[in-house]
């Protein structure tokens, strides 16, 4: 299973039976399992990496780092929900250390998300302060690496 | 200067690979995906270069003894007990090369005679019937074959010994084929072997590369280390091909000859490489490991490709090679690597690199990620479909 997962990680787009041979089991037995892990939840999705710079589209990606006060008998939990309800909000972490939730904002421009902090964020009851930090550039995004491919140094044929 | 005339013979004469033309242009082309290239796409890991470094920043910067450094032929000592159960002395029976070709080369100097006979498996790596030839001695290949696993068999080699046979050089795990030898195999061999003077020169480079069944050495069966030279290195199996450190364990009497030779040659081998390597050979089993379960599923996944777009394959076991007939296109080796080459795109060697015997198959690495192995894959089917 582990096996299987770390290759999906890489490419969700190997066929089954790709991943049958490399793997070394029957293609039917690929099946069954990546279906069983949809079912218990373990694989959530598949998704493109997208390298959203290569368009000329106008995107910014902030990481908030937000203080909020706990809860009474809900913790973070209360607040983290509401937040990863707004569509801008990319994804919500609970963190240790010096602040509580990071959280990942995309929008048009610097002035969107900006807004979006001040407007909806910010102002959230329980929460005591926000610290917005904007990408300037991503090198490596989910294990892949974003900048362009170095050309392989060992030429083409050597025995 | 008529330099021709002036050259020692047996350099002049020695023939550059046939087929360097065919490589020149494959490196001048544009756009090649290339399954020719015969060391790991990994880089280093991480920790070993590291010590590489930590070595220059104490400037660990000086020769070091001609046999190498003595920490580094402890640890080399401990890993043969660990991975192979030999047992060598590190001060007497372990001498570290700059590379195990260098290894290979000192071994044929020190024991083979003008005339001497050396026999060889074929198809195999390109070194050794050139260092023969400069030793005058006769190299005499072996031809082995699919059909035996491109293993070695007794009976052939029984039929190639004369009374001027010295030495056999046993190139397992295997580069081109991905032949390796079972203790079966090794036994039988070394059957053969009891009771005469010939020595065995075991080109082991790839013994960490072999897939379900583990490496053997023929040094490990009963009464051949005492007539062995074993020959590894760092290259392979740690992704440091271009560190140049390998190494070779024999007998003392031996190792003591190759010892003068490479003093006089080489004095040590680099001193960065060597820190480096102490490093790998301590903590760098698990880096092995993970290595060779990559190369496995890339090994599964291009034999299977290759069986399934028409070429028939022999399942390798070892190295990180398949090595695919081709004789169904009625092409020669060197003419399906260049058309496909000119018209694909795809570098792949030609069987003949190897040997004469080599003529009917090509080699392809799969040093490579899957995505490029399927990209290749793709191309050589829609050659194959045009042909």
């Amino acid at each position: 299973m582990d096996k299987l997962l770390t290759l999906l990680e890489k490419n969700a787009r190997f066929t089954n039976a790709e991943l049958a041979t490399m793997l070394n089991v029957s293609e039917e037995a690929v099946a069954s399992q990546i279906k069983e892990l949809e079912n218990q939840g373990v694989i959530k999705g598949y998704k493109p990496l997208v390298d959203w710079d290569k368009i000329a589209n106008d995107r910014v990606t902030a990481m908030i780092e937000l203080k909020v006060t706990p809860q009474r008998d809900a913790g973070f939990e209360e607040i983290a929900e509401t937040i990863m309800e707004m569509e801008e909000v990319e994804s919500v972490y609970l963190m240790s250390g010096g602040y509580d939730l990071s959280v990942l904002v995309r929008g048009r421009t610097f002035q969107e998300v900006a807004m979006f902090v001040a407007k909806r964020l910010a102002p959230m009851k329980n929460v005591l302060s926000t610290a917005t930090h904007f990408v300037l550039r991503r090198y490596k995004d989910m294990g892949v690496e974003l900048a362009d491919k170095k050309l392989d140094d060992r030429g083409t044929i050597s025995l | 200067m008529d330099y021709q005339s002036l050259m020692n013979p047996r350099a002049r004469d020695l023939k550059p690979s046939g087929i360097r033309k065919f490589f020149d242009i494959a490196e001048e082309m544009e756009d090649v995906i290339s399954l020719g290239v015969g060391e790991p796409d990994f880089k280093t890991p991480w920790h070993i270069r590291e010590a590489g470094i930590h070595s220059l920043e104490k400037a660990k910067t000086r020769y070091t003894a001609n046999r190498g450094l003595k920490e580094l032929r402890s640890e080399i000592a401990a890993y043969m007990i660990r991975k192979f159960h030999i047992e060598y002395q590190p001060d007497s029976e372990v001498l570290v090369t700059v590379g195990g070709s260098e290894a290979i080369d000192a071994a044929i100097r020190v024991l083979v005679c003008p005339g001497d006979e050396v026999l060889f498996a074929a198809p195999s790596f390109v070194c050794y019937e050139p260092l023969i030839t400069l030793g005058q001695a006769v190299p005499v290949p072996i031809v082995t074959r699919a059909k035996d696993n491109f293993a070695l068999t007794a009976a052939d080699l029984a039929a190639a010994i004369t009374d001027k046979t010295k030495l056999l050089i046993l190139p397992y795990p295997n580069n081109p084929t991905g032949g390796i030898l079972r203790r079966k195999n090794l036994e039988e061999i070394a059957q053969v072997l009891r009771g005469t003077d010939i020595f065995v020169l075991s080109d082991e480079i790839y013994a960490e590369l072999t897939y379900g069944e583990k490496h053997v050495s023929i040094a490990a069966i009963e009464g051949m280390q005492e007539r062995t030279i074993l020959v590894s290195g760092f290259s392979k199996c740690y992704s440091m091909t271009g560190w140049r450190l390998g190494y070779a364990c024999g007998p003392a009497p031996v190792l003591s000859q190759m010892t003068k030779v490479h003093q006089y040659g080489i004095m040590s081998a680099p001193t960065t490489s060597q820190y480096a390597a102490i490093e790998a050979l301590r903590n760098g089993d698990a880096d092995i490991d993970k290595m060779r379960e990559k190369y496995d599923m890339r090994r599964r996944f291009i034999v299977d490709g290759l069986r399934r777009i028409g070429l028939s394959c022999f399942e390798p076991e070892g190295a990180f090679y398949a090595f695919p007939s081709i004789q169904s296109t009625g092409l020669s080796s060197e003419e399906f690597c260049e058309r496909l080459l000119y018209s694909h795109k795809v570098a792949l060697v030609p069987g003949t690199a190897f040997g004469a015997c080599g003529e009917g198959f090509v080699r392809a690495s799969y040093c490579e990620s899957i995505e490029h192995i399927r990209t290749a894959l793709e191309r050589i089917e829609q050659f194959l479909g045009e042909l």
